[in-house]
């Protein structure tokens, strides 16, 4: 469905710094039981976030007030493993509207820009220099822009560019989704499916 | 005369258009949907005041979250429950074929989709599930999509994607004694890592794939998505043909001899340009086993676990939590470590081939007392088979419980969980933390491995177990 527009975005950021997370840690399969799109953040990293008793995990970082945001920049291979986009339903439902990471798998990012959230890829130095930021002030602004395809440390200016292509980049800014673009397509579709 | 792979012949063919600076519009001849990720997008539709554009080319089955005992009852978890009748309600409303609990070709979606010849050369298929992969056995584009895609399809019956990279993988050679597709496919990805294939399609090529049956085939396609591939697909031949003919929904007569000729074609030029092309030899390969928290975290059940030299940074830490979660040290060695669980089954090892491999190795023996041994057929089919070829008799003579068909245990969605803390020998796809229950401890290997440490209730060598 149509989604919220993304623009510019200037927010602290959550730090995830572990490698390959995997759709299951970002939303456990038990979770997945429902037939509407709601609530999925309150299981959103459930197992690492709070324990069998249904207690937050002190050490998590959810869990740790210092950081908040609603940019989670992520380590490298995020998102891997199945292809439930209730994974990106929850992170969304949890607030966030934007990940960050050196490297995504394949099937994860584009269910978030299907969705209308922001996957960010930025060179492993990069991600390194936001973690050491983050790490050493948790209200540190990080700001995305996707007009420019910039990210930016703000207090210190420093900025990569991110690649993300016209088409899906004019969705985005406009919470255009692919299904207003296929049904405009109706009759080329219908005369490719009658030669099939 | 331009070069093309497999890969790119069946893409090609149904594109219907590829937007300037953007993804293609991409024609799906077959989509397979279950209860868990289609609610979402029936519901979307229904928002939307829009149906369902090609029903005909949708087939459902519930298999993801279903119980693996009682199928005939309501099913006792509610949530399951509405999931189910969910699905139900879409298929009836939407004139959907639904393979239903109980009915004849009820199971796992990428186990049904083959067996009832849906699944063909050439084809375009998707399902919300990243284990469609597996139907790139049969020389077909395949791949797993999200709920968005799952609406698109039922919508429009294309999505929008952008053609991936291309990669060849080629294993030469004959495979050794007690080595199964299941060790070369975790054998690929321990050398490749969980994210050595991202952004590409894979073709899976040489004389040790070609040898392979197609359920051999489908174990390997099966798990591409575990390096991280869009898909991964082997390019028909006899072995091919002969599985599919006769099979339900495959063509008949002229129709047949029609679609094998064109199904001889489905090849890669000599000549054409892979981006990427690795070869691995067969006679390197050996029992498999993983030892972490991702599919690339692979070593032979022979070796040792690796140790963190070279490592530094989030890499080491993340490398360190995962043992640690396992409760295994760098360096140390897995073969003879005790055993909980031993679970047979799920997309990857759930076919009538990988319970007679078990059932044959069991023959005679009886499980260890420490194991817990769960077989779940991938299908009502395979389940009917076991019974008749007395497969289900020898494995309940050595101590194995047989349930009903479904995804079962290997994302334990359902009951079927292995409790926190206990080690389970598993012939499924994933290692992920929890991904078998709360806790659980999965370690990935081929029936074969699984059957041996039945037997002797610690990680073994299948080859010292049953000899030659």
């Amino acid at each position: 469905m149509a989604y919220d527009k993304f623009t510019v975005l200037q927010s602290t950021a959550v730090p995830l710094p572990n490698e390959n997370v995997d759709t299951d840690q970002i939303i456990p399969a038990r979770f997945l039981k429902a037939t509407e799109r709601e609530g999925f953040g309150d299981n959103l990293f459930r197992d690492w976030r709070y324990d069998v008793e249904g207690n937050p995990k002190k050490d998590f970082v959810l869990n740790d007030r210092t950081y908040s945001g609603k940019i989670l920049v992520a380590g490298k291979n995020f998102g891997s493993g199945s292809s439930r986009e209730h994974a990106v339903w929850a992170l969304y439902d949890y607030g966030f509207r934007c990940v960050v990471s050196s490297f995504f798998a394949d099937i994860f990012k584009n269910n978030c820009l299907n969705i209308g959230v922001l996957p960010v890829t930025i060179s492993p130095e990069f991600a390194e220099l936001l973690f050491t930021a983050i790490a050493a002030d948790p209200n540190t602004v990080v700001e995305v822009n996707l007009p420019q395809q910039k990210i930016t440390l703000l207090a210190t200016g420093t900025s990569e560019s991110f690649d993300i292509n016209e088409y899906k980049k004019d969705n985005m800014q406009h919470g255009f989704d692919d299904i207003d673009y296929l049904i405009n397509m109706a009759a080329e579709i219908e005369g490719f499916a009658a030669s099939r | 005369m331009e070069k093309n792979t497999l890969f790119d012949k069946i893409w090609d063919a149904h594109v219907i258009k590829s937007v300037p600076a953007g993804p293609d519009v991409f024609f799906i001849d077959k989509h397979f949907i279950h209860e868990v990720t289609s609610p979402v997008a029936f519901l979307n539709l229904k928002l939307r005041g829009i149906g369902v554009k090609y029903p005909n080319r949708t087939i459902a089955t519930p298999d993801h979250n279903v119980p693996t005992v009682d199928q005939d009852q309501t099913i006792k978890d509610k949530l399951s429950r509405m999931q189910v009748e969910k699905l139900r309600e879409n298929c009836a409303k939407y004139s959907i074929e639904l393979h239903d609990l109980g009915s004849a070709h009820h199971g796992i979606v990428h186990v049904i989709g083959p067996e009832l010849g849906v699944t063909q050369p050439g084809m375009t298929i998707v399902c919300g599930d990243s284990h469609t992969s597996t139907h790139g056995a049969f020389g077909a584009i395949a791949f797993g999509i999200g709920t968005s895609e799952v609406e698109m399809v039922l919508a429009t019956q294309c999505i929008m994607q952008s053609k991936a990279k291309k990669m060849r993988i080629s294993v030469e050679g004959t495979l050794g004694k007690g080595v199964t597709s299941k060790d070369i496919i975790l054998y690929i990805i321990s050398k490749i890592s969980a994210a050595g294939a991202t952004g590409y399609f894979v073709e899976y090529a040489g004389s040790a794939i070609q040898s392979l049956s197609m359920e051999a085939r489908m174990t390997i396609c099966n798990m591409s998505i575990e390096m991280g591939a869009r898909g991964g697909l082997i390019a028909p031949d006899e072995t091919t043909f002969a599985y599919l003919k006769g099979k339900q929904y495959a063509p008949k007569g002229a129709d047949w001899e029609n679609a094998v000729a064109h199904w001889k074609t489905l090849k890669t030029d000599d000549g054409a340009i892979f981006d990427k092309e690795l070869v691995f030899e067969a006679a390197d390969i050996e029992p498999m086993i993983t030892y972490g928290t991702n599919p690339g975290m692979g070593i032979k059940v022979t070796g040792t676990i690796p140790t963190t030299k070279g490592m530094e940074g989030s890499n080491k830490t993340s490398y360190l939590k995962s043992l640690d979660y396992m409760g295994f040290a760098p360096g140390e060695a897995v073969k003879g470590k005790l055993v909980d669980y031993v679970f047979v089954g799920s997309c990857t090892n759930g076919r009538i081939e990988d319970i007679r491999a078990v059932a044959q190795f069991v023959k005679g023996h009886q499980k260890a007392e420490n194991i817990t041994a769960w077989i779940v057929p991938g299908s009502r089919e395979v389940e009917k088979m076991a019974h008749e070829e007395g497969l289900v008799k020898i494995l309940e003579e050595a101590g194995f419980e047989l349930r009903q068909p479904g995804c079962s245990a290997c994302l334990a969605m359902n009951d079927d969980k292995i409790p926190s803390g206990k080690y389970a020998v598993s012939t499924s796809n994933r290692n992920f933390e929890g991904r078998q229950g709360p806790g659980a401890r999965t370690m990935l290997a081929s029936p074969l491995t699984v059957a041996a440490v039945a037997i002797t209730g610690r990680i073994t060598d299948p080859r010292e177990v049953f000899g030659n």
